[in-house]
């Protein structure tokens, strides 16, 4: 996609969504192509796959805790 | 499919937000921040001490499975409204994310839905990495306990 492109999907200013692509291709997590006068993005998948990981066994602890507290609930008779 | 649970920790900053939807009323999801025998068993954990009431205190003791002490956590209460929200501090003793605030939102979404907002804000950056990658560690620890018990009648 080209930076236009994207930044017609938000309502943000079109100098600041620049700023956040630079920033994201930096990381290397958006990969730049240069096409005529154009330049295109593109989704580096590995790099964004390795910060999912990064965040995935703590979200899948509290997931755990929470499905316990569900389930708990989920047989919850009130002390009468 | 939505996943329920969700974890946002955007790079560099010293705080994350971990939402949950629960197939359960409001009343419900609260109550099992409140009453203490409940929150021991979701927990998976010993409360010593839970006084819900704003300069209120907590303290959890946790046990491994041969019954020694695997951690132990404390923070004070702030705000306390029923059903609506807990704003506390939390802390893991000997951890090395340090004492966090905790904001914790309650909402009702249907009659028998609801959802859970936790707004965790570290001391630095840093410190809420070292939180992040505690179940990594946890989980290395657990395979190296199980190569061990594996290993141990080969001695």
């Amino acid at each position: 996609m080209t930076a236009g492109a994207i930044a017609a999907n938000f309502d943000t200013a079109r100098p600041t969504v620049s700023k956040h692509l630079s920033i994201l291709t930096e990381c290397e997590l958006l990969q730049q192509e240069q096409n005529g006068r154009e330049i295109f993005y593109h989704l580096n998948a590995k790099n964004m796959k390795e910060i999912a990981d990064f965040i995935e066994p703590f979200r899948q602890l509290w997931d755990d805790r929470f499905n316990k507290l569900e389930a708990i609930m989920k047989n919850y008779k009130p002390k009468n | 499919m939505e996943r329920k649970t969700q974890v946002t920790a955007a790079e560099g900053r010293q705080d994350l937000t971990i939402t949950r939807t629960f197939d359960l009323p409001l009343e419900l999801l609260f109550k099992a921040y409140e009453d203490p025998e409940i929150v021991a068993q979701w927990m998976g954990t010993k409360v010593l001490k839970l006084e819900n009431r704003k300069h209120g205190g907590y303290q959890f003791e946790t046990y491994d499975p041969k019954g020694n002490i695997a951690f132990k956590a404390n923070g004070s209460i702030h705000e306390f409204v029923t059903n609506e929200k807990i704003t506390r501090t939390f802390e893991m003793e000997n951890s090395a994310f340090g004492v966090t605030l905790e904001f914790l939102e309650f909402e009702s979404l249907t009659a028998d839905t609801s959802k859970l907002t936790m707004h965790v804000i570290y001391r630095s950056a840093a410190h809420r990495d070292e939180n992040l990658k505690l179940p990594f560690d946890y989980g290395v620890n657990m395979a190296h306990n199980r190569l061990q018990e594996i290993l141990n009648p080969l001695k």
